[in-house]
């Protein structure tokens, strides 16, 4: 018998303390304006009914091809955007309706590390200055210990302490993004989300950083929502993986489980998708799918996915599929499992 | 890490200090490789530090008539000449660009403080304050200016105070349109974005992180509206709107100018006031080029 995410959750709650944060039917729409009134003629479903949680001091990967919504997900997690429906529970309080001021507790415990590095740092501040901000914010420490902090900080990320005087755009990328992880780190966080933090880099430096962030996490016992959308990157840092497609979860399932054996059509064709890393891998069959992601101001009827799905089915034009779980921590959002 | 314990904040001025200099010193560098800016800068002092110093160094009085001594040209005893009154040019000159400069300086910074503020609210909230306001700033443009200006100086009693009020209130759109420009763009970075995931204030994201990096611009145009302004006096007190006789601006000196004989005989009453007031706003923009340069953070990068 196949369990529904409310009923996981039920089994889930027995031992409430592993869940760092969960998210509950999470909807965030973008208005689309027209005409000279600017009157709104529509929206575009970036995250659309999207749920899932993510245990303390695990890595939760979240792929999916651009413009599928994983990163305006992260974004309403975090609160730069207002979510359009759902909840956020973190440590199981909802988190999506607070304001800013009763949200300001949270944001120490919930930092992000974005994408673009050469953008991220403001650059008309010091290294030390940025990362000094966020204690003088929350009003924390004295000026000789949050120096000591910025140092050590500093030294975590792999950078000589003595650079905080620098700007940032006396280093190069890789350094920058050690800098905007540091700056993730100042206020102790317990989740950080990743905004695909190593897709601006260069191969040889993604490796560097994601293996500082692996460190990192087991120092300072982190929980990280990583997003991406590199699979060989996700699997390299992720415990389990979520799978988005036009706004919804495909499939949810733990590293090994969605590599060796995915459910979901669209995470088969996701995962075909991948080279080879070595010549004597053996080369799985291409599935190649047709025409292009519909757009999400207009998704699909039924299930997002049947526009392009290999498998499809008459009814999966008209009904929304459901994430079921079928096998323990294995959920999968298809009518082909039912 | 320790659990972190909650201490005020002593410090935050003694962190900016640090960085400022540093940046500042970048800045400096750029913009004494620029000649022409510097050349601009060392005149403008020059002309800045005489027009306060004017008790001190002017020979005579300004407004002392001397009948005797009318429409003289340049020599010995009146450096630059005399006037149809016989008041000493050189004096006046002086005399004149306290007020001039006061009013472009004291104009810029009431225009450049309201443009700021209302561009840097414009762009940072968006939605329909940004509307209202941008709608006020379409409202204020479409006035023809000088014909504004005149009106509302011939309404006003014209004097000093009311020319710089009425320039501040009439010349920020510009300014708040630059503004706001930059802060549409700023406001998505992605430092911005990290400023709030941190928790940080509206008020502080928009005067501690984007507007330092919108100030560049702003400084320039402030820089290039301190010469219009000073035009703008001049141009009203040369119509007889501005600066009263027998007080002396560079605009005022020119008004007897329009006069045929004056203008063929007498060629340095005009000429001296019209240089001065070309020599100033040139200087102006060539240190708004100069520090257009120098504050580029693109430029600075380099």
């Amino acid at each position: 018998m196949a369990k529904t995410l409310e009923q996981e959750k039920l089994t889930v709650n027995e031992n409430q303390s592993d869940i760092l944060l969960e998210v509950n039917g999470l909807k965030k729409f973008f208005p689309v304006k027209a005409g000279i009134l600017q009157r709104t003629v529509g929206h575009v479903k970036a995250v659309d009914d999207v749920s899932f949680y993510v245990k303390k001091g695990e890595t939760f990967g979240l792929v999916g091809e651009s413009g599928c919504g994983k990163s305006t997900t992260g974004r309403t997690i975090i609160r730069l955007y207002e979510p359009t429906d759902g909840k956020v529970l973190f440590e199981g309080k909802d988190i999506s309706n607070l304001n800013e001021k009763q949200l300001k507790p949270y944001r120490r415990d919930i930092q992000m590390v974005f994408q673009d590095p050469y953008s991220s740092l403001n650059p008309r501040k010091t290294v030390g200055t940025i990362l000094e901000e966020p204690y003088r914010v929350h009003k924390l420490y004295s000026k000789a210990e949050r120096k000591e902090r910025v140092e050590h900080l500093l030294e975590k990320v792999g950078l000589n302490p003595d650079l905080r005087n620098r700007y940032p755009h006396e280093f190069s990328g890789g350094q920058r993004q050690r800098i905007g992880i540091a700056r993730a780190l100042t206020l102790n966080p317990k989740l950080i989300i990743g905004d695909e933090p190593v897709s601006a880099l260069d191969v040889s430096i993604q490796s560097q950083v994601l293996n500082i962030m692996d460190d990192l996490q087991k120092d300072f016992g982190l929980t990280y929502l990583f997003i991406a959308h590199d699979l060989g990157v996700v699997k390299h840092i992720s415990d389990r993986i979520g799978v988005m497609y036009l706004g919804k979860m495909m499939e949810i399932a733990p590293k090994r489980r969605l590599y060796s054996n995915p459910f979901h059509p669209y995470t088969q064709a996701l995962l075909s998708a991948v080279p080879k890393s070595h010549p004597s891998e053996v080369k799985k069959e291409r599935i190649i799918l047709k025409g292009d992601v519909p757009s999400p101001s207009n998704p699909p009827k039924g299930c997002v996915f049947h526009t392009r799905c290999p498998k499809v089915m008459d009814h999966c034009k008209q009904e929304i599929p459901a994430l079921k779980e079928l096998e323990p921590g294995h959920f999968v959002a298809c009518h082909l499992y039912e | 890490m320790a659990k972190p314990e909650i201490n005020l904040p002593n410090d935050i001025n003694a962190q900016t200090l640090g960085k400022r200099r540093s940046l500042l010193s970048i800045i400096v560098a750029k913009f004494f490789q620029n000649k022409l800016a510097v050349i601009a800068l060392v005149v403008l002092s020059i002309i800045i530090t005489s027009a306060i110093l004017a008790p001190l160094i002017t020979p005579h009085d300004p407004n002392l008539q001397n009948l005797r001594h009318r429409l003289e040209p340049p020599g010995p005893e009146f450096w630059l000449g005399t006037d149809h009154l016989g008041r000493d040019l050189f004096s006046r000159l002086l005399y004149g660009g306290r007020v001039s400069l006061t009013v472009g300086f004291v104009a810029m910074i009431g225009a450049v403080s309201i443009g700021t503020t209302i561009g840097a609210i414009a762009g940072f909230f968006g939605g329909k304050v940004d509307a209202f306001l941008m709608r006020l700033v379409d409202v204020i443009i479409s006035f023809p200016n000088i014909f504004l200006l005149i009106t509302l100086v011939a309404v006003l009693e014209p004097s000093m105070e009311i020319l710089i009020l009425v320039f501040a209130l009439l010349s920020w759109t510009g300014t708040s349109r630059l503004v706001r420009g930059e802060f549409l763009t700023l406001k998505n970075r992605e430092f911005v974005l990290a400023a709030r995931t941190i928790g940080m204030s509206n008020t502080r994201i928009i005067f501690g992180q984007i507007l330092p990096s919108a100030m560049g611009p702003v400084i320039v145009a402030a820089t290039l509206a301190v010469g219009n302004f000073i035009l703008a006096e001049s141009t009203l007190s040369f119509l007889g709107l501005g600066i009263q006789p027998p007080r002396a601006s560079w605009g005022n000196m020119l008004t007897y100018s329009q006069s045929v004989t004056i203008f063929r005989n007498a060629v340095w009453y005009p000429t001296f006031p019209g240089l001065a007031i070309l020599i100033t706003v040139l200087c102006f923009n060539f240190i708004g080029d100069g520090l257009r340069d120098a504050l580029d953070p693109r430029i600075v990068e380099k």
